[in-house]
């Protein structure tokens, strides 16, 4: 069972502002997640590996070589308040 | 109460010179205009997918088969999950509990593991314009994100604040041998954070630590876990417990300030990347890392000590691979010279010659070939030249390279072998000091340092000392 300060918890760590109402809907939601867990938590799954992924691929890897980069008026383009050449972000000390 | 014994463990970033980041094909630079260096990749516009840069991984195999780790048959990339302005994902790619590189050794350090991960943007923190609170900011250059970075973990293993420094240098050392990081310190391309505690000497369990950052140099890090272990220590035997934190040195004042960061930061819900499938590196991919890997500075020392080179010069040379280069060439060229002989004019007086010239470059690169600085050896060694004529002979011989004997021949510093000629030079040197021949005679033995002193004056240092001092000692 997930409680509702745990919610809190995971919601701040978002930064997400949830209303009282959906913090109720996330206390249900959240906890039918844990129980389906556990439902698999439940079965025998000896000698059966863990599934990170579902494609059947490994090493999909790319050769080190450079490609042309955006210019920095299009990358800045949808920063809301750019300053010399960089993104402006609210400092995080102010939080 | 018992004395406190310290005990360190180092993690070490260390940024990946590929010419690539770690997702995306956007160019590696230090010190660009901000932002100039981005794609919708690294700036985590929504749909892009990452793809691991080849070299990359394989650098990371290269540093763990460099440590002796173990390398995962297969690993895969997580998500580390935090908020800051620093990491446009909110998630920063890691490697969580199947790393790359599992458990190793580096000199008397266990490593625990070594992952590859992403590095984060530059911030620079603006000021506030006025108002009382909140209104900083901080400006982000995203060149820096995603650059390839191998983060290395050490077993709790160091006893000390020098040891740790130390150790530390031999790692960096051998990173750079590698050529995988250029190992710059102040730009930030080798960081290295100390993990403090101390115990009861003896005592197995380990004390609550405390984690330094910010110490972009080796002396910063001693100073740094000397401080922080001087605060423990005076800490614990006041009765008081140490708080687990986060300290970062200040360089300017050698000070530790506590960046008080609240318990759920370290909250990271890590969780398999979705967006990155496993690693699994091939037969062909491991036998390609570890054909690409020369001989490393701790195997290098080993060697050269079995040999005989003291253990000083043996981490001279094993700190600089083409002069450790250059010096096998002479001990190949001199035949029987014993190589701690050779080891001690290679490290010794060439490179004082080579500074005294002003020559930029090593041994290696000077105009002072293997064969010529052996032959130079041996004939110290055949008592044909005095050790101080052979430096004046070497300070010619980086000059306007070529063989020894030429030089000797030219400044007439052939050892002289005439002992009728010394005999009366001994002789004339007895008469023109009395007193020291008296001194000597009352049993001031020292004073026999004058006579020595005229007899070398008169010969130009061409007469072996051995020699002149049994002639002396037949006629006192």
């Amino acid at each position: 069972m997930i409680e509702r300060d745990q919610v809190l918890h995971v919601a701040r760590l978002a930064r997400l502002r949830l209303s009282e109402e959906e913090v109720e809907t996330m206390v249900g939601e959240l906890s039918g997640i844990l129980e389906h867990v556990d439902r698999i938590g439940s079965l025998d799954l000896e000698g059966v590996e863990p599934t990170s992924h579902v494609v059947a691929l490994e090493n999909v890897l790319r050769a080190d070589e450079p490609r042309p980069s955006l210019p920095r008026d299009v990358a800045l383009a949808s920063a809301p308040e750019p300053q010399d050449g960089a993104f402006r972000a609210p400092s995080p000390q102010a939080e | 109460m018992p004395e406190l014994e310290a005990v360190i463990g180092l993690e070490i970033h260390v940024q990946l010179a590929t010419k690539t980041k770690m997702f995306c094909g956007c160019e590696l630079s230090f010190g660009d205009e901000p932002n100039v260096h981005t794609c919708p990749i690294c700036l985590a516009h929504p749909g892009v997918l990452p793809v691991p840069n080849e070299q990359a991984i394989r650098y990371a195999l290269q540093i763990g088969l460099a440590l002796g780790c173990e390398i995962a048959p297969r690993s895969i990339f997580h998500r580390k999950n935090y908020f800051y302005p620093d990491s446009p994902k909110a998630y920063q790619i890691s490697q969580y509990d199947i790393p790359i590189c599992g458990a190793g050794r580096l000199g008397d350090v266990r490593i625990h593991r070594a992952h590859l991960e992403e590095d984060a943007a530059k911030m620079v923190h603006v000021g506030s314009s006025g108002r009382i609170h909140g209104s900083g900011a901080s400006l982000v250059d995203f060149n820096r994100g995603g650059t390839p970075l191998v983060e290395i973990v050490t077993e709790p293993d160091l006893r000390g604040a020098p040891e740790a420094a130390e150790w530390a240098r031999l790692l960096r050392e051998t990173v750079r041998q590698l050529g995988v990081s250029d190992v710059n310190m102040e730009e930030g391309s080798l960081r290295v954070d100390a993990n403090v505690s101390v115990r009861p000497a003896g005592s197995e369990e380990l004390g609550t630590k405390t984690e330094l950052k910010n110490m972009n140099s080796f002396r910063f890090l001693q100073r740094g876990v000397e401080a922080e272990l001087a605060r423990q220590r005076e800490l614990v035997e006041a009765g008081g417990t140490v708080e687990q934190e986060t300290l970062h040195f200040d360089p300017a004042s050698g000070s530790l300030t506590s960046l008080r960061s609240k318990e759920e930061a370290h909250d990271y819900r890590y969780f398999p990347e979705p967006d990155l499938v496993s690693l699994a590196p091939t037969e062909e991919m491991l036998r390609e890392a570890r054909e690409s890997l020369p001989e490393l500075p701790a195997a290098r020392i080993e060697r050269y000590k079995a040999i005989g080179v003291p253990a000083d010069v043996a981490l001279t040379l094993a700190t600089d691979p083409r002069t450790a280069g250059y010096f096998e060439n002479v001990v190949e060229a001199a035949g029987g010279i014993e190589p701690r002989v050779l080891a001690n004019w290679v490290t010794g007086e060439l490179a004082a010659a080579l500074r005294q010239a002003e020559v930029d470059g090593g041994a290696a690169d000077s105009r002072v070939s293997p064969g010529a600085m052996a032959a130079l050896v041996r004939m110290v060694g055949e008592k044909k030249i005095s050790h101080g004529s052979a430096k004046i002979v070497l300070a010619a011989m980086v000059l306007e390279g070529g063989d020894p004997e030429p030089i000797v021949e030219r400044e007439g510093l052939a050892q002289m072998s005439d002992s009728g000629e010394l005999e009366a030079i001994v002789e004339q040197a007895m008469a023109d000091n009395p007193d020291a021949v008296a001194r000597v005679r009352e049993g001031n033995d020292k004073a026999i340092g004058a006579i020595v002193g005229a007899v070398m004056r008169e010969t130009k240092g061409r007469a072996d000392g051995g020699e002149v001092n049994r002639l002396l000692r037949e006629r006192l």
